[in-house]
């Protein structure tokens, strides 16, 4: 005799199924977490997610490049003079007037003071707002940046002032682990 | 009646026995019951934070640990340092550094520009490549340890009786070959490398024991960490995925009964 | 057996689609409603088992393949990269394995049920082929597949299997085909980065042909319809049952029991079928004590040592797997099932002894032997008596047998053994 079909409401036959079938559901779940994981930053690269820079050498006005996370940062001694200037700029005059700095909240203004820990060290990446080339270092006419690609210029606090360049060069998560060490991301 | 051939056949394979041992085989290895062996083996912190001790302070002068990078020390599963005392270690290893501004790669005495190691780093080899590490050891290469307990029939089993091995007397009539040690569970008897642990050789920094015995069972059990460094993961696993699959093969049964049972 | 489809689209949207790509009524009459013989055992689950595993190792290998680097320098640490670094890697690679290793097991138990139940009898004859040719290609990827890691067994086995094709020089005189063959292999003049490169792409390659040709194998049993454990034909609808719900339970508890098989393997014994001289470096310069190919392949390396003459031993090791090719027409018995030949069922279970002996002579080292009652055998004498067996049991056995065995008698009817006598 063949299989009588099932009522409206799930008898003891169907509960089986049903049990049956969350449980294999569940499991199908859990075997496709891994193969979802597995393209997510392995610890190689992890690894790599926070970097220490040693400030040692680096001059007074000289600015290093270094590779974070797969792009340059921009690690510069300012000098007196570059400070000056960055502090001598009013808010409203900049195209963009937030801090863009991972280490303050979203909204904060960018004043020199708002765009580095220590007035001497800026800190900032050397990925351009506009389509992502690396800017030049002491080119353009604000001191601080230019960038060849489609002429934005950025100034001693690596603020956008000219060009089609929506944002400040953003700033990340660092901190100081001494005087002459720190470490970002 | 009708396996009676095959069956014949079977057993008359297994009563059969290999031919007897000659000149040069390995020994039966030594045993002992690993921590992390069995389907619920874990490592023993301690015996890894030992065995790294033992790896850094013996065996490192000749054997490099290539694949084995320095966070995997602070990372679950392994010998547990804390991420300070990991960074420390790295730290305190110098790693091949690039070029420097000017473009030199090695100083004005000629030594290869260093840095101090980071989490990302590997272990940094004790030799530069692999001629120097045979002409620093009459020949013979030291292997890379990172894997050595998966690259050797035995495992951890090897690997100790190899190092606690050496002392024995060969028997009548072997010669040992010259600059070689005799050591029966090597293939061949003449092994390159010299007895590697002595008693005491490492003061643990607890405290804890360190005669041969201690010291070889430390570094072992670090050897299977750094061959497997995701063994308790996987013991871990492998029980929920067990329970798992049998409570579904059981439902997926009775939904197999449940439909058959109109078939008949 | 396919007959008239019943499937009737219940809304509008299925039967819009219907008459544009009858794709649902495709599905609801292979794996829905497909009459299947009732009678069906154990032995019958491993078609879906098979499939499970295929799709296992197609969806590990395309996640590996984010990770893996097909370049002699970087491959064997891009294998560790995925064990150690990548999340799970460790985890994906065991399953792939070992699923490979599984694979072939419930393709040896596949195979061995279709010769015991005469599967491959007609009119099933191109269902048996097209196994026949999967399983080729199973080989052939799995060989590739084992040189990716480019460990010394990696390489090693690759350097062997190819220079085998060197022994073509034998017969091609000044021309020298072999030589050229190998050289056109490897890209160069041994197995190194070329060869390598040209192996990943194909491992990637070849399993979605494996995919296409079980496609054909599936349309070709179900014109016939499936075979059953008493070999004689389906004669009515009493005789069978719908694919879906029957046989699709069955085969689920049964893929979930090769399952568990499946998970001990890879949590608690990853390297067990392994070979450890595959966790060293490939080494041109080093060769390792024992060349030893994965378990599966190492009856047909027995054959291939028996024979001290290279291009024989090539000759005997391909002519093992083209005859399963002939196996159709070797067998001259009017019965399919070896339930009902009491003679045949004796020599196809000496053939299953001797499949597992050849598989031991493999395994172990050229100049091995053993001690039989007080005197030592070397095990390429036993390889050779087992490979002389293998070849009589398919082209002296199967066609004398067939014409001087008494089958048993054969049931009436498959519903009248499964029901037992009708009400």
């Amino acid at each position: 005799m063949a299989a009588t079909s099932t009522t409206a409401e799930p008898t003891r036959r169907d509960f089986i199924y049903i049990a049956t079938g969350a449980v294999a559901a569940v499991g199908a779940a859990a075997a496709a977490w891994p193969l979802i994981d597995q393209m997510n930053p392995s610890s190689a690269v992890l690894a790599l997610a926070s970097i220490e820079v040693d400030l040692t050498p680096i001059q007074v006005g000289q600015s290093i490049t270094v590779k974070f996370r797969g792009h340059p940062l921009f690690v510069r001694r300012r000098s007196a003079k570059e400070i000056a200037a960055a502090k001598a700029v009013a808010v409203s005059e900049l195209p963009d007037p937030l801090a863009r700095n991972e280490n303050l909240p979203d909204d904060a203004p960018a004043t020199d003071a708002n765009r580095e820990i220590k007035a001497e060290w800026l800190i900032v990446s050397g990925v351009c707002t506009h389509l992502g080339c690396t800017p030049n270092a002491f080119e353009g006419d604000f001191g601080g940046w230019l960038c060849h690609c489609h002429g934005s210029m950025y100034d001693t606090a690596g603020r956008i002032r000219k060009g089609p360049a929506p944002q400040n060069l953003a700033i990340p998560t660092y901190s100081f682990l001494s005087d002459q060490r720190i470490k970002v991301g | 009646m009708r396996f009676a051939l095959p069956l014949g056949l079977l057993l008359g394979l297994a009563l059969s026995v290999p031919a007897a041992a000659a000149v040069g085989d390995r020994a039966p290895l030594k045993h002992v019951d690993w921590s992390f062996e069995g389907p619920f083996g874990t490592f023993d912190r301690a015996d890894l934070q030992h065995g790294f001790q033992v790896y850094k302070e013996v065996c490192s002068a000749c054997h490099s640990l290539n694949r084995v990078a320095f966070h995997t020390l602070s990372e679950e599963g392994g010998p547990g340092f804390s991420e300070a005392q990991m960074k420390a270690i790295a730290a305190g290893y110098k790693v091949l550094a690039g070029p420097n501004d000017k473009g030199d790669t090695v100083d004005d005495k000629g030594n290869p520009l260093t840095r101090p190691g980071i989490p990302a780093d590997h272990f940094p080899p004790p030799f530069p490549n692999e001629e120097a590490a045979r002409a620093a050891n009459g020949g013979a290469l030291p292997p890379d340890l990172s894997i050595i307990e998966k690259a050797r029939v035995g495992g951890p089993d090897y690997v100790y009786s190899i190092i606690t091995g050496f002392g024995q007397k060969p028997p009548a009539g072997f010669k040992v070959t010259d600059g070689k040690y005799y050591n029966p569970y090597f293939l061949g008897w003449n092994i390159s490398m010299p007895q590697p642990l002595t008693d005491n050789q490492v003061t643990f920094v607890d405290g804890a024991p360190a005669k041969i015995e201690d010291e070889a069972k430390a570094v072992v059990t670090f050897l299977a960490w750094t061959s497997e460094p995701h063994l308790e993961d996987r013991h871990r696993m492998g029980l929920g995925v067990m329970v798992f699959l049998i409570v579904l093969s059981g439902l997926l049964y009775l939904s197999y009964r449940r439909v058959w049972k109109d078939a008949h | 057996m396919s007959g008239q489809s019943t499937y009737v689209p219940q809304t509008g949207f299925t039967r819009w689609l219907d008459s544009r790509l009858p794709i649902v009524r495709f599905a609801h009459d292979t794996m829905l409603t497909f009459p299947t013989p009732r009678n069906l055992n154990f032995w019958y689950a491993f078609g879906a088992i098979l499939t499970f595993c295929l799709g296992v190792q197609i969806v590990t290998g395309i996640v590996l393949a984010m990770h893996y680097v097909p370049n002699e320098n970087m491959a064997f640490d891009s294998v560790e990269n995925i064990m150690r670094d990548v999340n799970y890697g460790w985890l994906l690679r065991y399953v792939h394995a070992n699923g490979a290793s599984m694979f072939f097991l419930a393709v040896y138990v596949h195979m061995f049920r279709g010769l015991y139940y005469g599967s491959y009898k007609a009119p099933r004859e191109i269902l048996w082929i097209l196994g026949v040719l999967i399983y080729l290609l199973m080989v052939i990827t799995a060989f590739m597949g084992y040189v990716l890691p480019w460990g010394q067994m990696s390489f090693w086995a690759a350097t062997v299997i190819t220079n085998l094709f060197s022994s073509l020089d034998q017969i091609s005189g000044g021309l020298k085909v072999g030589t050229h063959v190998a050289t056109w292999l490897w890209g160069g003049f041994a197995v190194g980065d070329p060869t390598l490169n040209r192996f990943f792409s194909l491992h990637y390659l070849l399993p979605f042909v494996i995919a296409a040709v079980v496609g054909l194998h599936i349309w070709a049993l179900h014109v016939p319809g499936n075979n059953n454990p008493l070999g004689i034909d389906v004669k009515g609808p009493q005789d069978s049952l719908p694919f879906h719900p029957y046989y699709t339970t069955k085969d689920a508890f049964y893929v979930g029991l090769f399952a568990i098989l499946f998970a001990v393997l890879v949590f608690y014994a990853p390297e067990f079928v392994g070979n450890p001289d595959n966790n060293i470096p490939a080494n041109p310069l080093v060769t390792p004590a024992d060349i030893v190919p994965e378990w599966y392949l190492l009856p047909f390396y027995a054959m291939l040592r028996s024979i001290p003459q290279k291009l024989i031993g090539v000759i005997v090791l391909g002519g093992a797997i083209l005859t399963l090719a002939f196996i159709p027409w070797l067998d001259t018995s009017r019965v399919r099932s070896n339930r009902f030949r009491p003679l045949m069922k004796q020599f196809f279970w000496v053939f299953v002894v001797d499949c597992l002996v050849l598989g031991y002579c493999g395994s172990q080292s050229v100049d091995a032997s053993l001690h039989l009652g007080g005197i030592e055998v070397s095990l390429v004498w036993i390889a050779r008596i087992g490979t002389a067996y293998y070849y009589a049991f398919f082209w002296v056995l199967m066609p004398v047998i067939g014409l001087i065995e008494t089958p048993k008698p054969l049931p009436d009817s498959i519903a009248k053994s499964v029901l037992g006598p009708a009400e």
